[in-house]
């Protein structure tokens, strides 16, 4: 663990891997340390937002510090099943690189539980992460101008759901009929770290 | 979200007539969401806010409009009272020239009118009882990243006015600093990837001044000076960014992230500037330079030993 600074109103916590980020944010989030007002997990950080007024990064970096974690622990935040129609144009490709086959990339999606391990690129995109490195591929070389809303794609070790239509470099597998994000609900994101899902073949 | 025609229920709302390069909807913003991929956003000159609330009675959270560079028209629907902070602007009311910093009252049907600011880059019109659009996920700013809250204004909007609560504070004007010109200093201490840099890149950061381009907004400033180089090029799995880092991509010229800044980055964080001075920066026009001035932080708790914790 290193703590990096970030001025009065930021600690950036690093770690090892994602599974130490899980398991720190895991600790910290039903309970974080007296005046962080934010928590934003990454792939390899934790970032913690403070307010200025109420304490400072060094006395926020004792309390992380000081907090025990368990190796492998995830957050929780209950399961979701997001029934998926895997008919996304670089299934085959999927298939392929991963030397699986389509069904075998349906299979490997489906049988395993994977967990959103943070947020980013636009709200309510979460980055899940599986039990297994099966799908693990790389980001197609050339991005798509326009990937639709609620397309199922893999990129590195994640896999996640687009929740509006945007730009991307993920490798398409299917498409849900869920919204991942919808302002009239509450949440209004549907994917938020610690969440657990299964995909289901539709 | 478009704003819609619902004005009609309120009792007083603005018609805009012409929005100007940029005016948008913000208040104090959406903190303690970005776990959710939801930035902060609200204000970029927090304590203009406040003060504008504050000299019409509002609570400071009421939302107003941030104007970019002047040029905002509306039309008054029911009298109302308003002021303008922030980047110190011409005020008229039917032609008639007020002060910025001053509370002005506006009949009904008058037209309201902000001229090009004499220095500063955003104005702060508020209105007694606040602009009333309403709430996503706790607030009414709008965030252009994310686009979440109501879409930049466009002429025909109609934006509903709030019902005052609180007493009237019966001041008349605020004596307050006003933006500077010329050259802005601001302060920053080491960032998240200070180690990433250069001996050279940190004394350029600090000893060069930093032109703001005109590529530039709610999002960030596009800065242009010395080149920032990096010792280490390997890439950074995106993180966590806050107000103000001083993100550094392959082109070593430094964006200085602002209100609607990306929760997460994939570029090193060279520094940060200091919380205080961010008001300050968010009211540097294109054209302008930044000098930065380095301060210290009191140090990180290191490891313990007897945690067994390591720090690589």
């Amino acid at each position: 663990m290193r703590l990096l600074p970030c001025g009065d109103s930021g600690l950036l916590v690093e770690l090892a891997d994602l599974d130490e980020v899980l398991a720190l944010y895991a600790e910290l989030v039903d309970d974080p340390p007296a005046g962080v007002v934010d928590l934003v997990p990454a792939a390899r950080t934790l970032m913690l937002r403070i307010d200025p007024t109420r304490t400072d990064p060094a006395q926020v970096g004792r309390a992380v510090r000081a907090t025990a974690t368990r190796p492998g622990q995830r957050p929780d935040e209950g399961l979701v099943e997001v029934p998926v129609t895997y008919d996304g144009e670089d299934l085959a490709e999927v298939g392929r690189l991963t030397g699986l086959g389509e069904r075998g990339v349906v299979e490997a999606h489906t049988a395993q539980e994977w967990t959103v391990a943070f947020c980013g690129f636009a709200p309510g995109f979460g980055y899940l992460v599986g039990a297994d490195e099966r799908l693990t591929v790389p980001r197609r070389s050339v991005p798509r101008t326009r990937v639709p809303a609620r397309s199922v794609a893999l990129a590195g070790e994640f896999t996640g759901v687009y929740p509006r239509e945007s730009p991307g470099g993920w490798q398409l597998i299917g498409h849900t009929t869920l919204q991942p994000w919808d302002l009239d609900r509450e949440p209004p994101a549907l994917l938020v770290p610690g969440v657990r899902v299964r995909f289901v073949a539709a | 979200m478009p704003l819609g025609r619902r004005a009609a229920r309120s009792t007083s709302w603005l018609e805009v007539v012409a929005p100007g390069p940029l005016t948008t909807v913000q208040d104090l913003g959406r903190p303690g969401l970005g776990a959710l991929g939801v930035g902060h956003s609200g204000a970029a000159d927090v304590p203009a806010l406040r003060l504008a609330n504050r000299l019409l009675g509002n609570p400071e959270s009421a939302a107003a409009l941030e104007v970019t560079f002047g040029g905002l028209e509306v039309v008054a629907h029911g009298c109302m009272t308003v002021t303008v902070t922030g980047a110190p602007c011409p005020v008229a009311v039917d032609g008639r020239e007020h002060g910025a910093y001053g509370v002005v009252r506006v009949p009904d049907g008058a037209s309201l009118r902000l001229g090009t600011p004499r220095s500063g880059l955003r104005s702060y019109l508020a209105v007694r009882g606040g602009i009333d659009v309403p709430e996503q996920l706790g607030s009414r700013a709008a965030d252009t990243l994310a686009a979440l809250g109501p879409a930049p204004l466009a002429p025909g909007d109609r934006l509903p006015v709030g019902t005052a609560t609180d007493a009237h504070p019966g001041v008349d004007v605020a004596p307050v600093p006003v933006p500077e010109d010329g050259d802005v200093t601001l302060r920053v201490v080491d960032g998240p990837r200070a180690d990433w840099f250069t001996p050279a890149a940190h004394t350029a950061l600090v000893s060069q001044p930093y032109e703001v381009t005109s590529d530039s907004n709610r999002v960030g400033m596009r800065l242009s000076g010395t080149v920032l180089e990096r010792m280490q090029d390997q890439e950074l799995p995106s993180e966590g960014m806050v107000c103000g880092a001083l993100q550094v991509p392959p082109s070593g010229q430094p964006t200085l992230f602002l209100a609607d800044h990306p929760v997460t980055g994939g570029y090193p964080v060279i520094a940060v500037v200091v919380p205080a001075d961010l008001p300050r920066a968010a009211q540097v026009r294109p054209g302008q330079r930044i000098t930065f001035r380095r301060v210290s932080t009191p140090p990180l708790p290191p490891a313990s030993p007897t945690t067994g914790d390591t720090d690589d």
